[in-house]
């Protein structure tokens, strides 16, 4: 059993081809597993045995027949909480979803189902995506695998510490301003933003509508191309699809893992680093730029002056989408409705209810976008937000005429402790700083583990953009990346990772 | 510094539809001040010959064909609402006493 939920998601499609395993087996280990530790770890909301091993049978009888549906037929997956998901309770971390029972499926969902992957339950997640520690889920905190009194990341922190723990070889994320990439940079592990409209975001419960991104959460780049392979792509349903055929990012990632970085042009972007940076994390920065030199890559300093007003215009620009989008939360055709006492109108019902079921982040960025939204501040706030956000676009095609890929620490420190900062709003967001300009720009953007901080013993993370519609970049980077990291430290780095006591 | 009162919080809330209680007022007020301190750094780096991003994949006009698709039942859509009338959602009244 612990060989087999150790291994990689490309190692167990190997092994389902040759006959060697079942999916079936595949799916009880890793159930078993998340029977052992999740008790501690608490990176699930909801585990669906029975439907994960029926899955698992029809997947079996499938192969048995000679139809497999593709490389990834069979192998288990656990999904963030802010997917729907027919039949299997989606909450976004919420109260006010508590219970709800989505009668449809996300178009993510449906690939994955499609593709014949088991899907093993749902994972915590800051209420609504709120977040970077997971600590904002109204159900309680998730825990990092590598010290379980520090923060996974977030808001997807459940997702990654599901890998991270080895409890599922695979899970979905969405990242609106780095909820993918700095969970996998403090859980060390691969957490990969497509370009925005790569994935189909319908059925997705929006925060904020035009940066959302749902994306792969895994322990090495192959496997996350590989799901990537299975996510992506046009989607009629989602108006913000791109319509295009994408290249195969599997290969991208085969083609990286070479390690051949041969007429590749790195920047290293200036504007992040410096003060607020973990010291730790930046050595392992500079070790992993000296890597990708080594490895034939031309690497320069490429300045993006804007993106110091990135975090500010996003936490103007998602505060106004999210306080807009969760306006549907109105206690009339799904979720909690509370009713006071009397004769209540509809609109005290609804005042009542969205008080009592969301949490108090959710209630600060509504609060805070309906602050910018309102007039007399619209032109001064999200107005001059929406501006920032094209300086932005514009230094990332600047930068890109010169380089084909931008580098830098996807956080600024590694994992904190819980509650540290539960407190202080601002401090939260600082660990967006790096991931945030992305999402402004819509380009992709991965986390690869690059090492230990000398400080304190725990991951930091690589973050590789490349421009819109370049995917494969990211994937051939980080490939190229992970495989010298592999050579020298003779695996991944979730190896030294403590191991957890099981139940 | 653009200061967030008190009763400026209140009022958004309202507008919102948030009942929030006294305790969370006292403390929300303050830390959105911080966050809009620290947000207003961005007021006057754009100038007006920028233009503004909504999203940064641009499409315009994604039509489809007009066909009909299925699409939930009645008992699905329903079946998350917190009460049902009659295969309709039931909601609390709208009007004020008297109206």
């Amino acid at each position: 059993m612990t060989e087999i939920v150790r291994s990689t998601a490309a190692a167990l499609a190997e092994r389902l081809a040759a006959g060697e395993v079942t999916s079936t087996e595949l799916t009880e280990a890793h159930l078993d597993r998340i029977d052992a530790v999740d008790g501690a770890v608490h990176a699930f909301l909801h585990v669906d045995r029975d439907g994960a091993l029926a899955d698992a049978a029809e997947s079996d009888a499938r192969r048995a027949r000679g139809e497999a549906r593709g490389p990834l037929d069979g192998v288990p997956i656990a999904v963030k909480d802010v997917l729907t998901t027919r039949g299997l309770p989606t909450t976004c971390g919420s109260r006010i979803l508590e219970g709800w029972i989505p009668p449809y499926d996300a178009t993510v969902v449906t690939r994955l189902r499609e593709a014949g992957l088991p899907i093993l339950g749902k994972t915590n997640m800051d209420e609504f995506a709120m977040g970077s520690s997971t600590e904002h889920s109204a159900y309680g905190p998730t825990r990092n695998p590598w010290d379980l009194d520090r923060i996974p990341g977030g808001s997807g922190g459940g997702s990654a510490a599901a890998v991270a723990a080895f409890e599922a070889p695979l899970a979905i994320g969405t990242d609106t301003g780095g909820s993918i990439r700095q969970p996998g940079a403090v859980t060390g592990t691969v957490g990969v933003k497509p370009t925005y409209g790569g994935v189909s975001r319908y059925g997705l419960v929006a925060l904020a509508n035009s940066l959302d991104q749902a994306g792969p959460v895994t322990r090495t780049v192959l496997d996350a191309a590989m799901l990537h392979d299975v996510i992506g792509g046009h989607d009629p349903r989602d108006s913000t699809s791109i319509a295009q055929e994408w290249p195969s990012f599997t290969e991208a990632a085969r083609a990286g893992s070479t390690g051949d970085m041969t007429g590749v042009k790195v920047g290293v972007i200036t504007e992040l680093a410096g003060e607020g940076w973990q010291p730790g994390v930046m050595a392992r920065f500079q070790e992993s730029v000296d890597l990708l030199v080594k490895a034939g890559a031309e690497v320069v300093e490429v300045s993006c002056p804007s993106f110091v007003h990135a975090l500010a215009a996003y936490y103007l620009i998602l505060p106004a989408e999210a306080s807009s989008n969760l306006a549907k939360f109105d206690a009339m055709r799904f979720g909690l409705r509370v009713v006071p006492d009397g004769d209540p109108s509809a609109e005290e019902v609804m005042r009542a209810t969205r008080d009592a079921g969301f949490g108090d982040e959710v209630k600060r960025r509504i609060i805070l976008g309906t602050y910018a939204l309102s007039s007399g501040y619209y032109d001064a706030y999200y107005g001059q937000a929406q501006k920032i956000r094209t300086l932005i676009s514009r230094d990332f095609d600047a930068a890109f005429g010169s380089v084909d890929v931008l580098v830098s620490p996807t956080a600024p420190t590694t994992a904190f402790r819980l509650g540290e900062k539960l407190d202080d709003p601002m401090a939260m967001y600082l660990n967006d700083l790096a991931t945030i300009p992305a999402n402004l720009a819509g380009v992709p953007g991965i986390s690869v583990p690059n090492g230990l901080a000398d400080e304190d013993g725990l991951p930091s993370g690589f973050q590789v953009l490349a421009p819109a519609l370049a995917d494969d970049r990211v994937y051939r980077v980080g490939a190229a990346l992970e495989a010298m990291y592999a050579e020298q430290w003779g695996g991944l780095l979730l190896d030294r990772a403590p191991g957890l006591e099981t139940e | 510094m653009p200061e967030i009162t008190r009763d400026e919080v209140a009022h958004l809330a309202t507008l919102a539809r948030i009942d929030l209680s006294d305790a969370e007022l006292d403390h929300l007020a303050p830390q959105l001040s911080v966050i809009l301190d620290s947000v207003a750094s961005i007021t006057g780096v754009a100038g007006d010959d920028v233009p503004p991003t909504s999203h940064a994949i641009p499409l315009t006009n994604v039509f489809r064909e007009d066909v009909v698709v299925p699409g939930l039942t009645a008992e699905e859509a329903l079946a998350g609402a917190p009460e049902v009338e009659e295969q309709r959602f039931s909601v609390p009244r709208i009007l004020g006493e008297g109206a």
